[in-house]
């Protein structure tokens, strides 16, 4: 399809150069035919358009870049942590697979959107160590500890995309897209902790996962725009209510030990 | 009932779990309501059999309520999807369907302090601005039917998901507007853990958290304009005062 578009535009050009110097009605041609050959194309654009809602590449300011790399980042992190985790035999029970498999997908598809969005801008994938330097030596091993771990990206996760929000207020289309991939990430983070036998939802600061006690530091507030929201029905619940976003420097700060180059 | 009675900063929540473990034996449906924080469908109130010998029971003539413009306006959307979903998970958990255990028990009744968090949070947050309580119906869910009420919180969440993600953009590049959208993004993230958990209850440890049919291909979650959310087949099955969202950003419609 691409061939034959070109041809025709092609064959059109010195004709369209010809007749707009000779008469006024060319226009007229020159619309239909250039309107044949945008219905022609139509379906390789929509393919397009559908793959990325804003596929524009370097033409992005930098800093919603540097937003959707600093997201990228975080989608290699845990696209590679599943992948991994779902490779590793007996890793994962066998009644969590389907989860697990399902988050996959999605983290995968993340990372392809988001790399597709940045075009040439993307950053490279880094190497990741998911013992974070030891903390979590049996990640690969223990369902344990490869739960937690999954846990805390999560929680973690969604913080992070609720911080950059603001940031992509300039661009309303990444910033629904920033934010459908947020609630996709609430959605794992909820199913990750009632698998592994917790709430879906945060309660205060509290973590069950002691070397990640950080990534659950400020989920305690309970001020929201200068109403105590803990007055309204209980702590628990205000707390509960709100999730709290964490900055782009916090979270590096959280990730670095995975990140080994 | 009029609004005045329900639009007071607040109340404090003790009293109103108080009374909502007697609604079974109320007889006053009018202070049930007032705590209750909205207007429930007679209809969908245990004993509504006992019209006939209630003198208040004239219908009131449909009045509506317009959400406003600008960021208040959005603040005001929220509002009224957190008042439908209040009500709801009130009434799911004041009459708890056939064979609810005690870990839905727990989830459900989380839930609705969180939906009640939002709602009067949202309330405090617009402080004058708030539109009034809204009349809900809920008749079309058998709310001794555990299928009928998970089946309706999962729509209530999921679609509560895809307005917030499609209000996002709507709010204004201003101090008030990003932080705002700050708040937006705090509440959906935890509706989403709602939509997960109750998906997760339906269907246990399948796909169906996060199932293909609310996150694409793309892995992006689903997206409505408050038009679509608004509308007679999604929240409007449940509203019955009339929401004007016209003076909404884009109409409403984008």
């Amino acid at each position: 399809m691409n061939d034959a578009t070109e041809t025709l535009l092609g064959s059109l050009d010195p004709e369209v150069a010809e007749r707009l110097v000779s008469r006024r009605g060319a226009v007229g041609d020159l619309g239909r035919k250039v309107g044949l050959a945008a219905i022609a194309s139509a379906p390789v654009m929509l393919g397009v358009m559908a793959r990325s809602a804003f596929a524009q590449g370097s033409s992005l300011p930098q800093s919603i870049i540097d937003v959707l790399n600093f997201a990228l980042t975080l989608e290699y992190l845990e696209s590679s942590f599943y992948v991994a985790g779902l490779a590793a035999p007996g890793l994962i029970p066998s009644a969590n697979l389907t989860v697990f498999q399902q988050i996959s997908k999605h983290e995968t598809a993340h990372v392809a959107y988001l790399q597709q969005a940045l075009g040439s801008s993307a950053v490279a994938k880094p190497t990741f160590d998911f013992t974070a330097g030891g903390t979590f030596a049996d990640v690969l091993t223990n369902p344990a500890t490869f739960m937690a771990v999954a846990q805390a990206f999560e929680d973690t996760g969604v913080r992070a995309y609720k911080g950059q929000a603001g940031n992509l207020q300039s661009n309303g289309a990444i910033l629904t897209v920033a934010l459908q991939i947020h609630s996709v990430e609430a959605r794992h983070a909820s199913e990750v902790r009632r698998i592994r036998g917790q709430k879906g939802w945060i309660t205060g600061a509290q973590t069950d996962i002691a070397a990640a006690a950080a990534n659950y530091a400020g989920e305690d507030n309970t001020t929201q725009a200068g109403v105590n929201v803990a007055a309204i029905v209980s702590y628990n619940a205000g707390t509960e209510a709100f999730d709290e976003p964490l900055t782009k420097d916090q979270v590096l700060a959280l990730v670095t030990p995975f990140i080994t180059g | 009932m009029s609004r005045t009675d329900l639009t007071g900063e607040p109340a404090p929540l003790t009293p109103e779990l108080d009374f909502l473990g007697k609604v079974a034996s109320a007889t006053s449906r009018r202070t049930f309501l007032k705590w209750a924080g909205v207007t429930i469908g007679v209809a969908a109130v245990a004993g509504a059999g006992a019209c006939s010998s209630d003198d208040n029971m004239t219908t009131p003539p449909p009045t509506g309520t317009d959400l406003g413009s600008g960021d208040v306006g959005l603040l005001n959307y929220a509002y009224a999807l957190e008042q439908l979903e209040a009500a709801f998970y009130t009434q799911v958990v004041a009459n708890p369907y056939t064979g609810m255990t005690s870990a839905e028990t727990t989830m459900l009744t989380d839930i609705r302090d969180h939906e009640v968090t939002h709602r009067d949070f949202l309330k405090a947050a617009l402080g004058g601005s708030a539109i009034g309580a809204l009349s809900v119906n809920f008749t079309s869910i058998n709310f001794t039917s555990r299928a009928s009420v998970l089946g309706a919180a999962k729509t209530f969440e999921d679609l509560g998901v895809s307005a917030y993600n499609g209000a996002a953009k709507l709010f204004s590049i201003s101090t008030n507007g990003t932080t705002y959208l700050g708040l937006a993004g705090k509440i959906v993230s935890v509706e989403a853990r709602h939509a997960a958990a109750i998906r997760d209850v339906l269907n246990p440890l399948s796909a169906d958290f996060a199932g293909d049919d609310v996150v694409d291909s793309n892995g992006l979650d689903v997206v409505n304009t408050p038009s679509t959310v608004l509308n007679s087949t999604h929240a409007g099955a449940y509203v019955t005062t009339k929401i004007t969202y016209s003076n909404l950003p884009n109409g409403g419609t984008q």
